[in-house]
């Protein structure tokens, strides 16, 4: 029996991994993935399609939400030989990268090959993305105002 | 007499013809390439995404390579796309505080946590034209500081600790958000059909009522309390799952306006607020937007509605320059028909002033003799 | 097979295709009421739902579109997962608010006044009623009158919701507002436009 903290867990780690998924480049993906010669053997049950979301955002920051507007999005579902079913969605157009990151999210859920999809893909991907943004923060941060209180008359 | 004109459909073809050559511009030259528009004219592409209310800066750079560089024609084409799609659902409201901010500011308050950061700002910039970017020098590439990850509070958090300010908008807790692209706009509006209008409305349009409260036509006190760009993840929940799904970042600007206000019978003196939020980077809309929204509010805080800023109906009506462009421009077609009818009644009517005036003439000639 | 999986499975082939081709059927059939169409691309929902009208929600409902469903769909957690799925449609908090209603058991129906009639001013907005029926041909022989039939016509759906006649009759009168009706069963699809009479019922 597998209890419920474990469960959590489990779901904790596949919505990280879809996520990372999600974010990364499409080529940086499609790379690491030709890298691995995981098998490209799946059914397709939905797409790769792409349509919209209306983003929404909320009043103030914190308040009621509303509609800014709408994003491009693609999604597919394909169900593996072994019938693990993997989903995906990416803002964005880039069909092949989201097919990919489908079969990825069903091979993730196999536990003989778990391992080496974090290793091989998921792993890289992160480090990718958190280099991308600290390069960015830095970037930023070198615009920070530094005040100097400048002394008037005379004391 | 209805007529029905058919006709120019080789002139039409020629004239698209020459439009795509003239597009295309001197053919010695390469021609410019969307990861060229998308990168170095991604302000130009923001806004095509903002008032297209559709982010995606591929479409966006094709639409304004395709309108050769007309911002109104781009936001167009953006919009016409964006019908052609299905649509997935709603996402989950985006977390501004959470943002990987790109440029901060506050008029406010000097000594915020997380500082004052100018990020790739025209401010303090001294607006001369540059031959070196005529010449095409390759700029140095950017200074970096590495500094400890500080949280960003939204600048309203902070006021409202005091409570000298208004929480941000609240409407009934299940109300479902208005969406103008499914419902007909109805007057009286909600906040929230207002904010989703005027997010993809008209910059110079939202600019100008901006400037117009300012020089005192419903002056509202305006004070940048903060502006913020940066990217925010966007995530959305999905029937297959039972976990909401990060479907990725999205750069957008918000800004929060703080407005004085001396209070009502109701409401002691604190400040207001206004609220902006745009896709892309596009400070000067939110801000825009920020000052329309507060603007709006008066029939909420029982104000006296005396401008047009005010006006619900007026702004809401013609924030659209995809509605106004089709208006306006739909005056330059073929509008023979009417224009005979309307030549018959001009003619008609002056026949009739004629005759009169040969009247009162021939009278006044019998009165005299 | 797990819910997870049937939830998924059993969508069209060729969805723009497939989608097309029911939505030409749907308005062939609403063009002619009583007249049947079949060749229709099918869906494969679970029990009790049909692949007929499974292929209908999948052509016509989407995430702007609110459905009812009736007991015998409602209590079905893999029907509702699959059309959650497949379509993106959120399901009505009242029969009032559906766009589109599904019925695997029309006999026992609640009455049409029930669902969304349109407003004088935007008729539009009235529920479409699918009914999953038996068949098309041998139940009670209906005779239709109004446009798209150019003298009569005739068919004989089976079952229909009660007083069925009577309830038609008072869906007519509502005119322009008022719901349509498409009828599924393994032999293609028919509709009863609100714009349809039913002049006489033979035995």
């Amino acid at each position: 029996m597998v209890s419920r903290q474990e469960r959590q867990a489990v779901t904790e780690r596949r919505r990280e991994a879809m996520a990372v998924l999600a974010m990364a480049s499409g080529s940086d993906l499609l790379q690491l993935w030709n890298e691995t010669g995981l098998p490209d053997d799946a059914e397709t049950l939905r797409g790769p399609e792409t349509g919209l979301v209306t983003v929404r955002g909320r009043m103030g920051g914190g308040g009621a939400s509303f509609n800014i507007g709408e994003a491009t999005v693609t999604r597919a579902t394909i169900k593996l030989p072994t019938g693990e079913v993997g989903h995906a969605y990416a803002l964005g157009r880039e069909k092949l990268k989201v097919r990919v990151a489908a079969l990825i999210d069903a091979l993730h859920q196999r536990p003989d090959l778990e391992a080496r999809i974090e290793e091989k893909i998921l792993a890289p991907l992160r480090t990718r993305l958190s280099e991308t943004d600290a390069v960015r923060r830095a970037e930023t941060a070198a615009t920070k105002v530094d005040f100097f209180t400048m002394v008037r008359g005379e004391d | 007499m209805y007529v029905a004109v058919k006709g120019g459909e080789a002139a039409i073809q020629n004239a698209h013809r020459l439009l795509a050559d003239r597009r295309r511009g001197d053919r010695n030259m390469p021609a410019i390439t969307l990861a060229q528009i998308a990168s170095q004219l991604s302000l130009a592409v923001d806004r095509v995404m903002s008032e297209g209310s559709l982010y995606d800066t591929g479409l966006a750079a094709l639409a304004v390579k395709q309108a050769r560089g007309d911002m109104i024609e781009a936001i167009f084409l953006l919009r016409a796309y964006r019908t052609t799609l299905p649509r997935f659902g709603y996402t989950r409201p985006i977390d501004t505080a959470a943002m990987l901010v790109e440029r901060r500011l506050s008029a406010t308050y000097k000594d915020l946590p997380g500082g004052q950061l100018l990020g790739p700002t025209f401010d303090y910039t001294h607006r001369l034209l540059d031959p070196d970017l005529a010449e095409g020098a390759e700029p140095a590439a950017p200074e970096t500081r590495s500094e400890a990850e500080e949280a960003m509070p939204r600048v309203s958090d902070i006021l409202a600790n005091e409570g000298l300010i208004e929480e941000d908008g609240a409407l009934p807790e299940n109300r479902e958000p208005g969406d103008i692209t499914r419902e007909p706009p109805e007057f009286p509006m909600e906040r929230d059909q207002r904010l989703q209008a005027l997010s993809r409305g008209d910059e110079g349009f939202l600019l100008a009522l901006g400037y117009s409260t300012q020089r005192g036509y419903g002056r509202n006190h305006p004070f940048a309390g903060e502006i913020r760009i940066g990217e925010v993840d966007v995530e959305i929940d999905v029937p297959e799952l039972d976990f909401p799904l990060t479907l990725g970042r999205i750069r957008v600007t918000e800004c929060q306006m703080v407005n004085q206000f001396k209070g009502s019978k109701k409401v002691p003196p604190q400040f207001t607020r206004g609220y902006g939020l745009v896709f892309g980077q596009s400070e000067r809309k939110a801000m825009a937007m920020s000052l329309c929204d507060r603007a709006l509010r008066a029939g909420e805080l029982d104000e006296d509605i005396t401008a047009p800023a005010q006006d619900e109906e007026f702004v809401i009506s013609h924030c659209d320059n995809v509605q106004a462009t089709g208006f306006v421009e739909h005056l330059k077609l073929p509008h023979y028909v009417d224009f005979q009818a309307e030549l018959g009644l001009v003619r008609q009517m002056r026949r009739e002033y004629e005759e009169r005036r040969e009247g009162a003439d021939t009278e006044r000639r019998e009165a005299a003799e | 097979m797990t819910l997870d999986s049937i939830a998924i499975e059993g969508g069209f082939q060729n969805p723009v295709f497939d989608a097309q081709t029911i939505f030409r059927a749907v308005m062939k059939a609403m063009a002619e009421p009583g007249t049947v169409h079949q060749g229709i691309a099918l869906a494969s929902p679970p029990a009790p739902m049909t692949p007929e009208a499974a292929a209908i929600a999948m052509a016509l409902c989407d995430r702007d579109t609110p459905i009812w469903l009736d007991p015998a769909l409602a209590d079905d957690e893999a029907v509702r997962a699959w059309l959650a799925f497949h379509t993106g449609a959120p399901l009505a908090n009242t029969p009032a608010d559906a766009h589109f209603v599904f019925s695997a058991d029309p006999e026992h129906l609640i009455g049409l006044e029930n669902f969304s009639q349109g407003s004088q001013e935007y008729p539009d907005r009235s529920a479409t009623l699918v009914l999953q029926v038996h068949d098309l041909s041998g139940g009670e022989e209906l005779v239709l009158e109004g446009p798209g039939i150019e003298s009569e016509a005739r068919f004989a759906p089976h079952p229909l919701p009660r007083h069925f006649t009577r309830q038609w009759a008072q869906n007519h009168a509502r005119f322009p507002r008022g719901i349509d009706l498409i009828l599924v069963s393994r032999e293609g699809l028919a509709a009863l436009p609100r714009s349809t009479r039913i002049i006489s019922q033979e035995a």
